[in-house]
């Protein structure tokens, strides 16, 4: 028996593969949208991987450093490097600023990390290129994406820093790449204040009299210096030692050091659960919007092609045609344009995502439940269509 | 099953009503019509009178309310029990043959021909010799592999009789068959129902308005207000 669809899909190509790519572009877009979540999911892994840490202390009763501000003493990392189990333990702050360089800025997020070489939690991994921070003051190891290369200058602040090292996939969870600079640079950073606003805070605390007593010599200057100096940083990030275990290590620290203490898999949950949770519920609606539409679409098209089809579908059924022939020819004609239309959008996907300025991660699994979902959309579009054949009266063929 | 082909179509007192009640239509009141195998007659009548309703009976595409008919010895309504299968009786047992032709698009002449043994489960290649032998016997082979819309007026209309030959069907209903075409060409689509249904030995009923053609045929049937009645035709000249 011959395939009253493929032939007509063979008659009517044109149309048929214009209508195809149109849906597919619109697959493509709906397929991109899930990538776009997974880019997002995947760049909080990346975060939480490339800090290779197993532990993240913060402030009590926080979420930080990444979902919430954070700050704890910068001495406290030594106290937990000697707590049963911690293998090593660094101090860190994070800030997401304008970073400068020439005549243009970059959105980055500022990692301050102690000095040293890879393997330190917080340091970056691998380079792709140069060297790590070996100094303790304005040099930066920049990730790939910020577009800065070796030997760059950037300003961060009011102080500049020389590129000595590039890195790849170092991004925080909104996908900023990251730039790695000393810890001592970036606690200043973090709190630098202008000249104006140290004059005008020097003024304030030389007219408080608890501070500037005649009867206490040299208090209002270390008042002073201890305003001007940031001893803060946002966590620290412990590995365990190997056969530990990092819940255990995690609650000695809770109860000893009266900290918040988070694993890898609470992290991982405060990042995805909790940061991303709106972006993706965000996501959740185009992606549901999107699959209405390409459902309207496909029905819209099914069902005009089918009407234009009235007068051969009465003669098909006055000749003897069997419904369920008729209803396979339009739901055969509905697969091909959906497969088409799937084909089209993954092609097309997989040519932009790397286009995008944020991580677009395409999963074939997604692929895989984006084929199914099609698949079900265009049957069930093709519904509306198939009533429409199953209604048209044989008699319609004959004049009168 | 019965033969079909003995004694071709036969109905006797066919009613059809439409609605109920007041607003009921009596569109057949009573029709009878019998053409043998072999046999053209002409059915003809003015706008309202009830042909189209015919057609629709005999074609099974409407039930009637009342009336017996018959293709052959096979009983197909008899006041108002039916064969279970209409759809089937009208895929092998009745061709058709619109005003136009009506071939489908998106088929060649040889695939539109072969569609209905093909629907009647015939395997392809079968189906597709069938066509040919009958393509060829209307002399439209020639296009056998043309789609519709390369085909003339004259060799479409030729293939949709070949698709109402393909299953040798004991009866063709031709509705208007040469309502678009000029009397030369109307006269030879008469010819060919002629002798196809002199080498088929089909029986077929062509409704028309065409005065050109109402004289071709040997037996006429008028029908008005409902009702037929037969006259003699001067039949076809060679």
């Amino acid at each position: 028996m011959i395939s009253l669809a493929g032939r007509d899909i063979r008659h009517a190509w044109g149309k048929f593969v214009f209508t195809g790519v149109g849906l597919g572009l619109l697959i493509g877009v709906t397929l991109t949208m899930a990538g776009v979540y997974r880019g997002m999911v995947d760049d909080a892994k990346v975060l939480l991987d490339n800090s290779r840490a197993d532990l993240w202390v913060v402030q009590q009763d926080t979420l930080g450093p990444y979902a919430e501000p954070s700050s704890l003493p910068d001495d406290l990392y030594r106290g937990i490097l000697g707590m049963p189990g911690v293998a090593r333990a660094a101090n860190v702050t994070y800030l997401t600023m304008q970073v400068g360089h020439g005549d243009r800025d970059v959105r980055a997020m500022v990692v301050g990390v102690v000095p040293g070489g890879p393997g330190e939690p917080g340091q970056p991994g691998y380079l792709i290129a140069g060297r790590h921070i070996t100094r303790s003051h304005y040099e930066a190891v920049a990730d790939a994406a910020s577009g800065l290369a070796l030997g760059d200058r950037i300003r961060i602040r009011r102080n500049h820093y020389l590129v000595v090292g590039l890195t790849r996939r170092m991004v925080s969870s909104g996908g900023d790449p990251m730039v790695f600079i000393p810890l001592k640079d970036a606690q200043e950073a973090q709190f630098l204040k202008d000249n104006d606003a140290i004059v005008q805070q020097r003024r304030r605390t030389a007219a408080n009299p608890a501070f500037n007593r005649p009867s206490v010599p040299g208090l209002l200057e270390a008042v002073i210096a201890s305003q001007n100096t940031n001893s803060s940083v946002n966590a620290v990030l412990v590995q365990v030692r190997p056969g530990e275990s990092p819940e255990e290590v995690a609650a000695a620290i809770r109860r000893w050091k009266r900290l918040e203490v988070y694993t890898r898999a609470q992290m991982e949950e405060i990042l995805i659960g909790k940061l991303i949770a709106t972006s993706a519920r965000q996501i959740g609606m185009f992606l549901v919007i999107l699959a209405i539409v390409s459902a309207a679409i496909v029905a819209f098209i099914i069902y005009t092609l089918t009407l234009g089809k009235i007068r051969e579908i009465a003669v098909l059924k006055l000749l003897g045609t069997r419904n369920r022939t008729i209803a396979g020819m339009i739901l055969q004609q509905a697969l091909a344009l959906g497969v088409l239309g799937f084909v089209v959008g993954k092609i097309a996907a997989t040519f932009w995502a790397p286009a995008f300025p944020k991580y677009v991660l395409l999963v074939p699994g997604d692929a895989a439940r984006g084929f199914v979902a099609v698949v079900v959309i265009c049957v069930l579009s093709s519904i509306l269509a198939i009533r429409a054949a199953l209604r048209v009266d044989p008699a319609e063929a004959i004049g009168g | 099953m019965a033969d079909t082909r003995a004694t071709g179509i036969r109905i006797e007192g066919l009613r059809k009503r439409y609605g109920a009640g007041e607003t009921a239509v009596d569109a057949l009141r009573g029709v009878d019509l019998q053409v043998a195998p072999g046999e053209v007659v002409g059915l003809i009548g003015p706008s309202g009178s009830g042909k189209s309703t015919l057609l629709k009976c005999l074609g099974a595409v409407i039930e009637p309310s009342g009336g017996r008919m018959t293709l052959g010895d096979e009983v197909i309504y008899d006041d108002g029990w039916k064969i279970r299968d209409l759809r089937a009786l009208r895929r092998d047992k009745i061709g058709f043959v619109f005003q136009a032709p009506y071939l489908i698009p998106f088929l060649d002449a040889t695939d539109n021909v072969a569609l209905l043994p093909m629907l009647a489960g015939v395997p392809d290649r079968e189906a597709r010799e069938r066509a040919h032998e009958v393509l060829a016997a209307l002399d439209v082979d020639h296009r056998a592999r043309a789609m519709p819309a390369q085909l003339s007026g004259g060799e479409q209309q030729r293939v949709s009789i070949a698709r109402a030959l393909v299953n040798r069907p004991p009866v063709i209903l031709a509705d208007e068959p040469t309502a678009p075409l000029d009397s030369e060409r109307a006269l030879a689509v008469i010819r060919i129902l002629e002798k196809m249904a002199g080498q088929y030995q089909t029986a077929i009923v062509v409704v028309t308005h065409d005065e050109k053609i109402i004289p071709t045929f040997e037996r006429i049937y008028h029908i008005r207000d409902g009702r037929t009645h037969e006259e003699a035709g001067e039949g076809l000249r060679p």
